[in-house]
């Protein structure tokens, strides 16, 4: 069964089709990329698995169930957890404190303290910790969200465009970092401009181009389909 | 015992300034300085000063709403004046004996609950925020003032009681507290003064605990960032709900003590200017802090007191130019500003010994 299930998904702004009739099956297990020129709507698609936009028509699975009508902190409750494009993180905490408010509904006392460390060292902040998150540099800022959203411990992690800012460097530890979770089972839909990346993690990917599933495959299928180079590859490289 | 340790933690934490032993010290000998301050004030500048206390709670109410949780209300005032005018209706009515008076402080608080629960439950769950919220609030108190300035009329009461226009309500009875043999009345001296310093001390402590507590950190998550706080699978509207009326109820304590000091409390105590001047003191003392909120509101109420008495024309004109300053020069409150670094001076000293 699929984790995630997308069917016939529509959404306008006015006369703008930002989303047109998608349909996406996400397996459980799978790290998935979706890519596409700027304005193909693919951080409208987040929004709309993550409840912030609601669909004008089509439904939303997750884990079997229809998630369509649920308030974003519900679909979050039943194993949804999200990296935003613009970091989301909380700027005029601390690093740790940050990572509390993530954590503190599922852990207490020392135990939170001890999950707190644990991804205060995952992510690579240790000597960042007693920082103001809002004194980070933007790759650190992605670690700090990423380490925000995966306290919940999520079945499916959504990431809009996590590598973005980042050093070659900084991208591929991003990658290794998203195969280390992925390895301990979690599900990963993630956007991605960063081909590099793309080609390190992911298994399956989705072209959106104007709204529409413009082709779906493994990376060698997407880049050998001239298609794709036309709308895509091809804007990138010229 | 050790739930009570775990509690009483909570008195210290990242969302208040003010930790260790040299802090408690100091508010060791502040308090004790403040009880002992009727043994060598006059009856008259005691309830003067019980008059400033009275104030510190819509000040804190509003370092919660506002300061915390990042919604800039003008709606305090309302529940001040609708807990105020709810006690003058309720003691007017039943008077003060059997220690109604305590019971009529607490259900006219409810009140002004109550209806913060009803007009927080239209603006979070409608998902209105930021400046519209401030519009709301200020034209619902704006919209009191202006219902309760126009019940002059003999045809405006409740029960015994007599609205009373733009000239206000008054002769309640003040605060009595039931007594074996004779019952205390908190006349607006030594009296009114110890009972409003008790509630003073509660509250802000308590209010300490809330902030550092696991729904005090999400709160102040929801200021820096909704959206993020949302996506953490917390329902924010429920949390912004709470904090309101929390809030209400607060202000409304302040509109209850206001109106039992002064056995009187009129419309415009709802008015524009009365809905600005919490703002100030909160703006100037530092709202993301509550013992900067409270020794703000203290130093700006004494100083627009003293004003007002040499040169009131230009008290509230200095109150612009306060807020003015306090925005240019430390947007995050002066007390707070001055606070912070003598908690950086304190760490220095220490690392200098080492």
């Amino acid at each position: 069964m699929a984790l995630l299930e997308l069917k016939g998904l529509n959404k306008h702004f006015g006369g703008l089709h930002v989303t047109n009739a998608v349909d996406l099956a996400l397996e459980e297990g799978e790290i998935h990329c979706l890519i596409g020129p700027n304005g193909a709507g693919k951080s409208t698609l987040f929004r709309l698995i993550l409840g912030e936009h609601r669909p004008g028509s089509g439904d939303i699975y997750f884990a079997g169930e229809n998630i369509t009508a649920l308030k974003s902190f519900a679909r979050i409750h039943r194993g949804l957890s999200v990296k935003f494009q613009v970091p989301g993180v909380f700027k005029g905490l601390s690093v740790r404190q940050n990572l509390e408010i993530a954590l503190q509904s599922r852990h207490r006392g020392g135990a939170l303290a001890r999950e707190i460390d644990r991804l205060v060292t995952f992510t690579g902040l240790e000597a960042e910790q007693a920082q103001q998150a809002g004194n980070l540099s933007h790759g650190q800022k992605q670690w700090l969200e990423i380490g925000m959203a995966i306290s919940l411990k999520p079945r499916l992690l959504l990431l809009d465009e996590p590598t973005a800012g980042m050093s070659p460097e900084e991208t591929h530890l991003t990658g290794e970092m998203v195969q280390r979770l992925n390895a301990d089972g979690m599900t990963v839909l993630a956007i991605e401009h960063d081909m590099a990346f793309v080609r390190q993690v992911a298994r399956r990917v989705t072209v959106l181009h104007l709204g529409q599933v413009f082709a779906q495959g493994s990376m060698e299928q997407i880049i050998a389909d001239e298609r794709v180079a036309a709308i895509y590859l091809g804007q990138a490289h010229a | 015992m050790n739930g009570l340790l775990v509690f009483l933690r909570r008195l210290e934490g990242p969302q208040t300034v003010g930790h260790g032993r040299a802090f408690w010290i100091v508010f060791a000998i502040v308090l004790a300085g403040a009880c002992a301050y009727p043994l060598v004030a006059d009856g008259y500048t005691v309830g003067n000063t019980a008059y400033f206390f009275v104030w510190v709670f819509i000040a804190l109410s509003l370092c919660l709403i506002w300061g915390y949780g990042g919604s800039l209300s003008f709606g305090q005032t309302a529940f001040f004046g609708i807990a105020g005018y709810g006690y003058g209706v309720l003691t007017i009515n039943f008077g003060s004996a059997y220690g109604f008076t305590l019971i009529a402080l607490l259900l006219a608080i409810a009140i002004a609950a109550l209806f913060a629960l009803l007009l927080g439950y239209f603006m979070f769950f409608g998902r209105i925020a930021g400046v519209f919220l401030g519009i709301v609030t200020l034209a619902v108190t704006l919209m009191f003032e202006r219902f309760m300035a126009q019940t002059a009329g003999p045809e405006w009461h409740i029960g015994a009681a007599r609205l009373n226009g733009f000239n206000g309500m008054s002769a309640m009875p003040p605060i009595t507290i039931p007594w074996f043999g004779e019952d205390i009345v908190l006349f607006a001296d030594i009296g009114l003064y110890y009972f409003v310093l008790g509630l003073l001390v509660v509250v802000y402590l308590s209010l300490r605990i809330l902030m550092n507590s696991a729904f005090g950190n999400v709160i102040v998550a929801i200021r820096e960032n909704p959206e993020r706080a949302e996506m953490l699978g917390y329902d924010i509207r429920k949390y912004q709900l709470i904090t309101f009326v929390i809030g209400a109820a607060l202000a409304g304590l302040s509109g209850v003590l206001y109106t039992a000091w002064g056995q009187y409390i009129t419309p415009s105590s709802m008015g524009m200017t009365a809905a600005a001047l919490p703002l100030i003191w909160v703006a100037v003392g530092g709202r993301s802090d509550l013992t900067s909120t409270v020794i703000g509101t203290l130093v700006v109420l004494s100083a627009f007191q003293a004003l007002t008495i040499y040169g009131s024309q230009y008290a509230l004109v200095f109150m612009g130019v306060l807020l003015v300053l306090t925005v240019l020069i430390a947007p995050n409150g002066l007390v707070l500003a001055v606070m912070n670094l003598l908690s950086r001076l304190a760490t220095r000293g220490k690392e200098g010994k080492r």
